[in-house]
């Protein structure tokens, strides 16, 4: 728990230097000229402040005088398996949404979710596979006119098209 | 008796047939939204606006609304039949509410929890009419200096209020205004902060990518680990005879349930408070005022009255300053104000002036949607029983592929789905070691105004950083941020001294 608490400090001190370092591009002082602070200013202190604050977390943290009492784990093995199967099934199904569409890789997704992951029978992972891409091209497609990214799949959609637009 | 004009000419614009059956669908939706544990009424805002593009702009903020109302009364479901609370706001209806289900009064507490939502909805929708004109008068007045004040102020109840620790509630408020900052410079169109050279961040990061992050993706790997073992539903059996006993028992209760709306639409107001301290704080003052207090938290029926007037109470409460000053009062309020900015319709005083028939139409469409609520809620408490036993998984994986396809579907990018995954990611991190969330929301929502408003003061003033301190209101608004920022380092002063004065003896 400590150790966690620390490691997401230390995290948030480099992010505030990355921002800091992006905001110098522009003016972060005072501009004379028109009166007020430059473009970079407001970026620039405000990431300061959270690069001190996070330090205090840091600091406290190792001095012992963090709200936290050190007890019990940041993660437990189960959890953190879970957590992080779901995270690669969500980056897996993003990175595949672009090159092969938005009907396979979400249907795919909710395969591994129903099925494998939450361990429930046929009917159930097959009816909800099915009817939720049929509910998002009538809801999306042909009614908001969004067009989702279809990738490879793009011509089997043309016959769609002509019909509903 | 202008207002009645206004109320009345609103009512004409939300009992439109379209309006009246967006109220009757969002508030059906929100009641699944919010019975469901884990998801409240700013997860279904998040999930549902990019889905809003269906309707007007105008029936889309109702529709909101409608869920945010919904939300609230189905909180108190889950909180009596499975003992957990659907939603944080109603943690404080689950003392009395459980108790009460194991002894099978569940029928008769969720008869309870609806009718006293209902009474709470009522008494703070009729003080939000009376009190919105006046403050979006007042608001008139403001200038950038005033707003950045009140921008100030917003974060500073966090500070003094929220109750979080003080550290990470400043390093979310600042890493929310910083990220607010990403793309182009107000003034001078400069760009900035563009990470990696992408060319997703010249459009900033939208509020949207934000909330479906945290509140979507973020909440749903949260939940994951709470939900290990499927909670037990208890059965309820709902009669008429119950029905009249429920709403008899209510009646009786006229004294703390109208002091629990007040409380609520005041404490809902603050942007640090809101429903779920309002609950709490009613519950604790019944019971206080109680003549049997010990039978509270042993399944007694204004232990669930209480908390619901006052989370709904306060739930219009927050609605209050984000309408009439553009300062939302909560997290949900927040996208509601980023909804209304997306679709041009910015809150402020102005938009009283400009959009009377939207406004009124809004706030007498709350009170439609407080009675659909209260109906609906009532007819369909045999469907939630049924929906609470819906496998956990089954819920996640298709609230997962909404957030998908919603974050995609208002800018079309799949720069946004990235960024959604990161900050749902990131965001259960940081949640799990206590850093609060709402301030982050809030501050990303705000942010463009903080800005703008301080820089447009100084660039009218000539670079006079006193500007802010000589005009009466925005001074008064900066000096209450200083208080409300002091607040935690009394309260440590004072701790100090007293360990001090029992030298020897721990520290608490």
């Amino acid at each position: 728990m400590l150790l966690a608490d620390r490691m997401i400090a230390v995290f948030i001190m480099v992010l505030s230097v990355y921002f800091m370092w992006h905001a110098i591009a522009l003016p972060i002082g005072w501009n004379g000229m028109t009166g007020g602070p430059g473009g970079g200013a407001f970026p620039f202190w405000l990431s300061a402040i959270m690069f001190v604050c996070a330090g205090g977390v840091l600091t406290r943290s190792i001095r012992g005088k963090s709200s936290y009492s050190g007890a019990g784990t940041f993660f437990d093995p189960e959890t953190l398996s879970w957590v992080i199967s779901v995270t690669v099934a969500l980056v897996v199904t993003i990175a595949l949404m672009p090159w092969a569409g938005t009907y396979i890789a979400l249907p795919l997704f909710m395969f591994w979710y129903l099925k494998i992951f939450g361990k429930h029978g046929w009917v159930l992972t097959a009816s909800l596979c099915l009817t939720t891409p049929v509910f998002l091209f009538f809801f999306f497609e042909v009614t908001l006119k969004i067009l989702l990214p279809k990738g490879l799949t793009e011509p089997f959609f043309i016959p769609l098209y002509a019909r509903f637009f | 008796m202008e207002l009645l004009g206004h109320l009345a000419e609103g009512f004409s614009t939300s009992l439109s047939p379209l309006n009246l059956f967006i109220v009757i669908l969002g508030v059906t939706a929100g009641l699944f939204i919010g019975a469901m544990p884990g998801l409240g009424s700013v997860n279904g805002v998040a999930i549902v606006l990019p889905m809003t593009f269906i309707v007007p702009p105008s029936s889309a903020i109702i529709l909101l609304c409608a869920i945010y109302y919904g939300a609230m009364y189905g909180g108190a479901i889950s909180s009596i039949l499975l003992g957990i609370p659907g939603a944080s706001t109603a943690v404080a209806t689950t003392f009395d509410g459980r108790p009460m289900a194991q002894q099978g009064k569940a029928g008769l507490a969720l008869i309870v929890a609806a009718v006293a939502s209902f009474i709470g909805g009522t008494i703070s929708v009729i003080l939000f009419t009376l009190f919105a004109a006046p403050l979006a008068d007042v608001a008139l007045a403001f200038g950038p200096a005033e707003e950045f004040a009140l921008v100030l102020l917003a974060f500073t109840t966090f500070v003094g209020l929220g109750g979080d620790d003080v550290l990470k509630t400043i390093i979310m408020i600042c890493l929310g205004l910083a990220l607010s900052t990403v793309g182009l410079d107000l003034i001078s169109g400069q760009p900035r902060l563009i990470f990696f050279d992408e060319p997703g961040f010249y459009s900033g990061i939208s509020f949207l990518v934000l909330a479906i992050g945290i509140y979507g993706v973020g909440e749903i790997l949260y939940t994951i680990e709470t939900s290990k073992s499927a909670p037990s539903v208890t059965p309820a059996r709902l009669t008429f005879r119950d029905l009249w006993y429920g709403i008899k028992e209510v009646n009786k209760l006229w004294k703390t349930l109208s002091f629990g709306s007040f409380m609520g639409f005041f404490v809902g107001m603050l942007p640090a408070a809101g429903a779920t301290p309002a609950a709490l704080m009613s519950y604790g003052l019944s019971k206080l005022m109680s003549k049997k207090p010990e039978t509270f938290g042993k399944g007694n029926i204004e232990g669930v009255a209480s908390p619901e007037t006052a989370n709904n109470a306060a739930s219009t409460g927050s609605l209050l300053p984000m309408l009439t000053l553009g300062i939302p009062g909560s997290p949900t309020t927040a996208l509601l104000l980023g909804g209304m900015v997306m679709w041009g319709l910015v809150p402020g005083p102005m938009l009283f002036i400009e959009q009377p028939d939207f406004v009124w139409g809004l706030i007498s469409s709350l009170y439609t949607a407080n009675l659909a609520a209260v109906l609906v809620n009532l007819a369909l408490i045999p469907l939630f029983v049924w929906a609470l036993r819906m496998p956990f998984t089954v819920l996640c994986s298709l609230v997962l592929v909404l957030c998908i396809v919603g974050g995609f579907a208002p800018s079309q990018k799949m720069h946004d789905v990235w960024l959604i995954v990161g900050f749902g990611v990131v965001g259960y991190l940081m949640r799990k070691a206590d850093y609060p969330m709402a301030p982050l929301v809030l501050a990303l929502v705000l942010g463009p105004l903080m800005e703008k408003s301080f820089r447009q003061t100084l660039i009218s003033e000539q670079g006079n950083v006193l500007a802010f301190i000589e005009r009466p209101l925005s001074a008064t608004f900066i000096a209450l941020s200083a208080v409300f920022f002091l607040l935690p380092l009394l309260k440590y002063a004072k701790r100090a001294k007293r360990s001090e004065g029992v030298a020897g003896e721990p520290a608490e």
